[in-house]
C-alpha cells in the first residue's frame, strides 16, 4: 500500500510579495538498498558522507502561469527530465511544455543525499512526485474556489486552468496575493487507464535545446569577468605531488597567477589556451611507489589472490563441485575482462566563484551534495555558504559520482578573487579515470543424468567498484557484505538449479576503479551467460530451452521466461548458421529488470559485425517507451563496444591509451543497423532502465561468435585473430 | 594577429595569436558554445563545424587558416523556425541522448548531405566517423536517410 504523504511533509512558501507559490514535499529512499543503508547509518553513529534527511521536491508557479520544477536528479542522457514532465503533468493537469524542469541549484534546498545513478531516478521518484503533484492540484482547486466563492466540486481542471460554470482562473492567476495556503490530504492518484501522458513516447523536453546547440552543458557555462584555469595533472598511476618549478610559467602570456596548493600547482590565465601553455611549462616534481604494467595488474585480478565474500549460495554447491573435480566430472571455464574507460565526450570540470563568505560553482556532476559539502570543507565556509549549480550533462555513466575537480576550481579563483572556468583535458581525462575494473571469472558446473545443471559456481574477481568511492565509504563494507557494484549481475538467476554459489574476490588496485555503467554486470553476465551457452552445446540442447528449464516458478522467475521467449520468438532464434550469419542468446537481470538479447553477427576477415539486436525489456510500467527504447538502444551500443573494442592497458606506470582512436570505441559504421526494442510491462510502478539493457549483450555476440566459427572467446574485447 | 572571416554570414574580425584553434575563437571570443570540445585532438569531432562547406575539425584548425574564409557553426545552420534538414530529421527521430556530441554529427551529416543527396549505408559509415559514447548511432542512421529525403523533397526541379 503506498504511504500516503502527511501535511507535515509539505512546505509550502508564497513567493515575495504573494506573486506566487513553492511547494516541496519530501520523500524517502524507495530503493532497497539505499533504504537499508540508510538504516544502516541512522542505527550506527557511523559519520557518512551523504545526507540522510529526506530530500525534497519543488514545483514553483509564479504570475506568468509558468510552472518550474525543481529536479534534484540530473540530466545526462538518460531521458529523467522528461519522465518526471510528464509524471507531473499528469497529476498537475497541465500540458508537457506548461512545465519548465530546471536542475536544482543547492540553495534551493533540494538534495539529494545519493546522487543520480544506479537507474533510480524515475523509480525513485514516481510516488513521491505523483503524490506532490496531485495534493498541489487540489491546492489550487480549492484555493480558486475560494476565490470564485464556489464548491471546490463544481470546478473543472484542465490545462492549468481551474474552471467552473462560465468563469476560470489560471493556475498563475490563483496563487496571487495568497499568504496562507491549506495543504490538503493527498487525494487519490489517476489509474492508468486515464493517464494522458505516461505511457506515451512523447518527444524528450529537451529535444530542441540539444539539436540548435543551446549553452547547456557544464563546458558552456560562464560567469561575468571569468579568468581560465588548469591545473597539473599525474600521468603516472599512483604519483603523488611534491613541489614545482613554475619560474618558466610566471613569465607567460597571459598568467594572471600561479597557484601552488599542498597537493596540486594551477595556473589562472586570460584564455583557455594561455593557461594550457602555461600549465605545460610547469615542471612537477612527483613522487611515485611503483612503475606498474599489465601484467601487475593482470597478476592481481585473480580469482583466489584478494578477499573472498560469497555473495550468493543455495543447497551444496561447493561439497558437490569439489566432488565432482575429483572423479573428472567438473566442467570449468574462465572468461577476463579489461580495464575499461568511461570516455564520456564532456571532460570533466567546472567554473568557480569563491567570494568572501559564499561560493558559487557551476558544474556536470552526479554528486550536487556531496561536492557541495567537499567545497564547504576545503573552503572552511558552511555548507549554506556553497551553492553548487548543476548543468546539463556531457555524458555521466558513473563518471561523476566523484567529482572533486570543483575543489581544485574552487581554489584558484579563491587565488584570484574572480570566476575561474577549469577543465580537464582528454588526456587527464583517459589518465584519472575511476576506471571500470578489469575482472577474472571461473565458472564450474557439474551436470546431471537429466541434462540440467546439478551445481554450479560463479567466481569472479574484481577492482572495486563502489569501495574506495567516495560515494560509500570502505567502511560499509562489513555491513553490506562485499562491493555490491562489483557482482551486480554476477547472482545465478536460475532459481531451479539446486546447488549454486556465488564468490566475489575483492582487490584493492593501484588506481581508482569506481561505477561504469550497469557496473560489474556486463562482466559477470558475459562470464555467466556464456558458460551457460557452453553447457548447452556439450547437451547438445537448444540454449533457449536449456535456460527456460531451469528458471523457478514465481514472479521473477516468470517475469525472467516471458523476455526471454519474447527475444527468442521475435529474433526467430536459430543455432543454424544462415547465408554466413549466426545468432547468439543470452539473458540477464539487474535491478529488477529482466533483459533478453539475441544478436545477429557475421564475420569478415576476422571482423566481428553486429548486424541485428533483439532485445526484450521488463522495465516495470514504461513511463515513456520511446526512451526506454532509446536507453536499451545505447546501452547495447555501449555494451557492444566494450565486448569489441574497448581495453585500457598500463605501460611503464601510465594508464594509456590517452585519445580516442588509439582506445577504439563503436562507431556508426560498428553499430547494428537494426535493434529491436520489445518492452514488456509488467507492474503498476516504473523499475530501472538506464542499466540492465547493457547485461546480455556481450555474451550474445560470443555465442553467436562460436556457432559461426567454432571459436569460443573468453576474453573482452573479443578478439578472432 | 587580426584574422576576418564570414561567420554565420556576417563577417567577423578578430585579434588574436594566430594558432589558436577555430573552436576556442568561436567558443570563447565570440561566445558562440554550440560547438564543443571533446579532446582538442580531432579524434572525436565534437568540434566539427564548415569551413567553405566542409566539414572541419575545429579544434585542430588555426585560426589563422580561417583567413577570408565562409565559417558556418551550428547557431547557422538552423533555427527553430527554419531548421536545417538534418535538425529537423533529428527531431523527428528523437535522436540526442545527452546531446554534447550531436552537433559535431549534426554538422558532419549537414556537409555529407550537401554533397550527396541520397548517401548509402556505407556513404554514411565511411564519412560519419565522430563518437558517441551514449549510443545514439542507430537512430542517426535513421536521421540521415530522413534528412537526405527532406533534402531532395524541397529542391528545386532541374530544367
Amino acid at each position: 500500500m503506498a504511504k500516503k504523504f502527511s501535511r507535515r511533509k509539505f512546505i509550502v512558501r508564497s513567493l515575495l510579495g504573494g506573486t506566487g507559490l513553492l511547494i516541496g514535499g519530501t520523500f524517502l529512499a524507495r530503493n532497497s538498498i539505499r533504504r537499508s543503508l540508510y538504516q544502516i547509518v541512522n542505527a550506527g553513529e557511523m559519520p557518512y558522507d551523504g545526507d540522510t534527511n529526506d530530500p525534497r521536491l519543488w514545483f514553483e508557479i509564479n504570475d506568468t502561469n509558468q510552472i518550474t520544477f525543481y529536479s534534484p536528479k540530473v540530466e545526462m542522457g538518460q531521458g529523467t527530465f522528461t519522465g518526471l514532465v510528464q509524471i507531473a503533468a499528469e497529476e498537475l493537469e497541465v500540458e508537457i511544455e506548461q512545465i519548465n524542469v530546471v536542475h536544482a541549484p543547492t540553495k534551493s534546498g533540494v538534495i539529494d543525499g545519493l546522487s543520480t545513478g544506479g537507474s533510480t531516478s524515475i523509480s525513485s521518484l514516481w510516488q513521491p512526485l505523483r503524490e506532490l503533484a496531485a495534493t498541489l492540484r487540489e491546492m489550487l482547486v480549492i484555493e480558486a474556489a475560494n476565490q470564485l466563492g464556489m464548491d471546490a466540486k463544481q470546478l473543472k481542471v484542465e490545462k492549468g486552468v481551474v474552471s467552473g460554470g462560465s468563469t476560470s482562473l489560471t493556475y498563475g492567476e490563483i496563487v496571487q496575493g495568497v499568504e496562507n495556503w491549506e495543504v490538503p490530504d493527498t487525494p487519490p492518484l489517476k489509474e492508468a487507464k486515464d493517464f494522458k501522458y505516461i505511457g506515451k513516447g512523447i518527444s524528450r523536453v529537451d529535444l530542441k535545446a540539444k539539436v540548435f546547440g543551446e549553452p547547456i552543458f557544464g563546458l558552456d557555462a560562464q560567469m561575468p569577468d571569468m579568468l581560465y584555469g588548469d591545473v597539473v595533472r599525474p600521468s603516472k598511476i599512483g604519483a603523488t605531488y611534491l613541489s614545482a618549478d613554475t619560474s618558466k610559467a610566471e613569465k607567460m602570456p597571459g598568467v594572471v597567477k600561479i597557484v601552488k596548493e599542498k597537493d596540486f600547482v594551477g595556473v589562472v590565465a586570460r584564455s583557455r589556451m594561455e593557461a594550457h601553455n602555461a600549465k605545460k611549462a610547469i615542471k612537477v616534481e612527483w613522487k611515485t611507489e611503483k612503475n606498474w604494467q599489465s601484467k601487475d595488474i593482470e597478476a592481481l585480478i585473480q580469482v583466489g589472490e584478494g578477499d573472498p565474500m560469497v555473495i550468493q549460495t543455495q543447497g551444496s554447491a561447493k561439497s558437490i563441485l569439489s566432488k565432482a573435480e575429483e572423479a573428472g566430472e567438473e566442467i570449468r571455464s574462465e572468461y577476463t575482462s579489461p580495464i575499461g574507460a568511461h570516455a564520456q565526450l564532456e571532460p570533466n570540470g567546472a567554473v568557480a566563484y569563491v567570494e568572501k563568505d559564499k561560493a558559487t560553482i557551476m558544474m556536470s556532476t552526479q554528486v550536487i551534495n556531496m561536492t557541495r559539502d567537499e567545497v564547504a570543507d576545503c573552503l572552511g565556509m558552511r555548507a549554506d555558504q556553497v551553492n553548487i549549480i548543476p548543468t546539463y550533462l556531457g555524458g555521466g555513466f558513473g563518471r561523476r559520482l566523484h567529482t572533486p575537480n570543483a575543489i581544485q576550481a574552487a581554489l584558484l579563483s579563491k587565488a584570484v578573487g574572480k570566476p575561474v572556468k577549469c577543465f580537464f583535458d582528454r588526456k587527464e581525462e583517459f589518465q584519472n579515470d575511476t576506471f571500470r575494473p578489469p575482472t577474472h571469472h571461473v565458472m564450474k558446473a557439474k551436470l546431471n543424468a537429466d541434462g540440467l545443471i546439478e551445481a554450479i559456481e560463479h567466481n569472479v574477481s574484481s577492482g572495486d567498484v563502489m569501495y574506495g568511492s567516495a560515494l560509500l565509504p570502505g567502511y560499509l563494507q562489513t555491513v553490506l557484505g562485499s562491493d555490491v557494484g562489483a557482482w551486480r549481475g554476477g547472482m545465478i538467476q536460475y532459481g531451479k538449479i539446486p546447488n549454486f554459489r556465488a564468490i566475489s574476490w575483492r582487490v584493492k588496485l593501484p588506481f581508482a576503479t569506481s561505477w561504469w555503467r550497469s557496473l560489474g554486470l556486463l562482466a559477470n553476465t558475459f562470464a555467466i551467460e556464456s558458460f551457460l551457452d557452453e553447457l548447452a552445446i556439450r547437451l547438445k540442447k537448444d540454449p533457449v530451452q536449456f535456460r527456460l528449464d531451469q528458471i523457478q516458478d514465481d514472479k521473477a522467475g516468470d517475469r525472467l521466461k516471458k523476455v526471454i521467449k519474447s527475444a527468442a520468438d521475435n529474433a526467430g532464434y536459430t543455432d543454424e548458421v544462415k547465408n554466413g550469419r549466426a545468432m547468439g542468446f543470452a539473458a540477464s537481470t539487474d535491478a529488477n529488470t529482466p533483459v533478453a538479447h539475441v544478436a545477429e553477427v557475421s564475420v569478415e576477415n576476422n571482423e566481428i559485425k553486429v548486424h541485428k539486436v533483439t532485445c526484450a525489456i521488463d522495465p516495470g510500467l514504461a513511463v515513456n517507451p520511446d526512451q526506454v527504447k532509446a536507453q536499451s538502444e545505447g546501452a547495447i551500443i555501449m555494451g557492444l563496444s566494450a565486448a569489441l573494442y574497448e581495453r585500457m592497458y598500463v605501460e611503464d606506470g601510465e594508464l594509456r591509451p590517452i585519445i580516442y582512436g588509439p582506445y577504439q570505441m563503436a562507431l556508426m559504421k560498428n553499430a547494428p543497423k537494426e535493434i529491436d526494442v520489445l518492452i514488456l510491462e509488467n507492474a503498476d510502478a516504473p523499475g530501472a532502465v538506464g542499466e540492465p539493457p547493457m547485461g546480455p549483450i556481450a555474451a550474445a555476440i560470443a555465442n553467436a561468435v562460436f556457432r559461426l566459427t567454432g571459436k569460443r572467446l573468453r576474453d573482452l574485447p573479443l578478439k578472432l585473430s | 594577429m587580426k584574422v576576418s572571416f564570414t561567420l554565420n554570414g556576417k563577417k567577423q574580425t578578430v585579434d588574436t595569436e594566430g594558432n589558436t584553434p577555430l573552436l576556442w575563437v568561436i567558443r570563447d571570443i565570440l561566445d558562440l558554445k554550440g560547438t564543443k570540445f571533446g579532446c582538442g585532438k580531432a579524434a572525436c569531432g565534437a568540434c566539427t563545424l564548415h569551413v567553405d562547406g566542409n566539414a572541419i575539425r575545429s579544434c585542430s584548425f588555426a585560426v589563422k587558416y580561417a583567413e577570408g574564409k565562409e565559417i558556418t557553426t551550428i547557431e547557422g545552420l538552423g533555427n527553430p523556425e527554419k531548421p536545417h534538414p538534418v535538425q529537423q530529421a533529428w527531431i523527428e527521430e528523437v535522436v540526442p541522448q545527452c546531446g554534447y556530441c550531436q552537433i559535431g554529427f549534426i554538422m558532419a551529416a549537414a556537409a555529407l548531405i550537401e554533397k550527396n543527396d541520397n548517401p548509402s549505408d556505407e556513404d554514411i559509415d565511411q564519412n560519419i566517423v565522430n563518437i558517441c559514447r551514449c549510443g545514439t548511432y542507430y537512430r542517426m542512421r535513421k536521421a540521415i536517410h530522413r534528412a537526405a529525403e527532406i533534402k531532395r523533397s524541397t529542391q528545386t526541379p532541374k530544367a
